[in-house]
């Protein structure tokens, strides 16, 4: 395996992983309040207000990265779940579990804060939207993800189940999302679209792009030390972790 | 291998004669959840025409979704699971021949109680014969994605409950073209559009969801 020099394996040991972690989780948490500084700045004083929505588009800024983070994180664990499952590796099975209740928040904001948005720009907190129906699918797919895990007390029968279901949701994402998609053209004409792409001036997209990098090192910064967490509980009949443990408390 | 299916059929047909009333059960609990919607809804028939077929549907769906704990539930606490396990049979083919059985008690009745029901919801004529013709394609469909969520949680606490966290979600699609069809029918605009979809929903799951299901059972019984 060493014939380079280089051992690729190396952090998939929650042994090595777990202190690599911790030195990690300052740099992204840093970049994370960095970047949200600097992209709510850009998005409450530098964008200019909206021709048609006024100041009320500016929720966009937590409502557009939020709505990608939310389907991108469940891609992410699915993946993880699935590297889990065939290669067995205990880390990327932790990795799966960490991802879930972040893409869960993310998944909640986006509804949120797409209900806030939607009452001055609709009237309304809620339509039947194929967008935001698909979203709250998605918010009970990581729900049934994360209920089968707390269920199962084995952890090891608990991380591999739930990866066969986040595996076998993902499959299911676009099947329900392209059904749900027609079933809302079917139902009601297009009272709101989103399709024709609005041109956004520069500042915006500038803003929208620097929260989106915020909303991706928040996810790393938390989904790291939650798996440090999670190697801690699950491997903490091992040697590595009570020697960790003694120094921390030293 | 078509031996040790069919045997696997007979075998659970064979168990559940002999316990008619949890097949009639899940029937009759099918037949009350739609009954109480007039009742919470109102009496009026042209309300009841325009929801009706998703009142069906949906109660179909819960009903089956109840008889999902006896799929693999009563084999797995006497122990029988764990030699199917062992069988030199492919674990998928038992389990789609499970499943199969599980429809012919569970699905079928459904389907042909539907009819009927669909005649109190003032339903007629062609918008009956697409109910009917979506519920046969659709119900065989929920009961394999079901299968995948029955064994993920076999031998769980609370796990009844959890199976329709679990499942529902991934029965929407289903729910969307069964109902969709039988109003694309009423609208006039034809239903055969939504029939081929569940068809290929169906097709889909029947390919995919043994398998899943087969790896669920290792899990669990792991």
């Amino acid at each position: 395996m060493s014939t380079t020099g280089i051992n690729w394996f190396k952090y998939s040991s929650p042994a090595t992983f777990y202190p690599l972690a911790g030195r990690m989780i300052p740099w992204f948490a840093g970049l994370a309040a960095v970047a949200t500084v600097a992209g709510l700045y850009l998005g409450f004083f530098v964008a200019p207000p909206d021709y048609q929505q006024g100041d009320a588009y500016r929720i966009m800024f937590i409502h557009v990265p939020a709505a990608w983070m939310s389907m991108f994180i469940y891609v992410v664990m699915a993946g993880y779940a699935a590297l889990g499952l065939i290669f067995n590796t205990r880390l990327s099975a932790m990795m799966a579990s960490a991802l879930a209740p972040t893409g869960a928040l993310f998944t909640f904001l986006a509804l949120w804060t797409g209900a806030l948005w939607g009452k001055p720009m609709w009237g309304t907190w809620w339509v039947w939207d194929a967008r935001l129906t698909s979203e709250l699918i998605l918010l009970f797919l990581y729900i049934g993800y994360m209920s089968l895990e707390a269920a199962i007390d084995d952890p090891r029968r608990a991380s591999r189940a739930s990866g066969l279901l986040a595996i076998v949701g993902v499959v299911n994402v676009p099947i329900i999302y392209y059904s749900v998609e027609w079933w809302n053209t079917l139902h009601q004409g297009a009272s709101i679209s989103f399709d024709k792409a609005p041109t956004m001036a520069d500042s915006m997209l500038a803003a929208l792009l620097v929260m989106t990098f915020a909303c991706w090192m928040y996810a790393i910064a938390v989904v790291l030390a939650r798996v440090r967490c999670i190697i801690l509980e699950r491997e903490r009949h091992s040697e590595w972790v009570l020697e960790v443990l003694e120094e921390e408390r030293r | 291998m078509w031996a040790a299916l069919r045997s696997m059929v007979m075998r659970d047909l064979t168990l559940a004669v002999r316990r008619v009333a949890d097949v009639l059960t899940t029937l009759f609990f099918f037949v009350i959840v739609v009954s109480l919607f007039p009742l919470g809804v109102g009496p009026e028939m042209e309300t009841l025409r325009v929801i009706a077929p998703g009142v069906v549907w949906v109660a179909a769906i819960l009903a089956s979704m109840l008889a999902l704990g006896r799929l693999f539930g009563n084999d797995y606490s006497d122990g029988t699971l764990e030699q199917i396990l062992l069988a030199p049979q492919p674990l998928s083919l038992l389990v789609a021949a499970k499943v199969l059985a599980h429809w012919l008690v569970t699905g079928l009745p459904l389907v042909l109680m539907a009819p009927l029901l669909g005649l109190q919801f003032g339903l007629e004529g062609e918008a009956l014969w697409t109910l009917w013709w979506t519920l046969l394609l659709g119900t065989p469909a929920i009961s394999l994605i079901g299968a995948v969520g029955a064994a993920l949680t076999l031998g769980l606490r609370g796990g009844s409950v959890l199976v329709s966290l679990l499942v529902l979600p991934l029965y929407i699609p289903v729910l969307i073209f069964g109902a969709g069809a039988v109003e694309a029918q009423v609208s006039g605009l034809g239903a055969t559009a939504h029939l081929s979809l569940l068809g290929a929903i169906a097709v889909l799951a029947l390919c995919f969801a043994p398998l899943a299901a087969a790896a669920a059972l290792r899990i669990s019984l792991d």
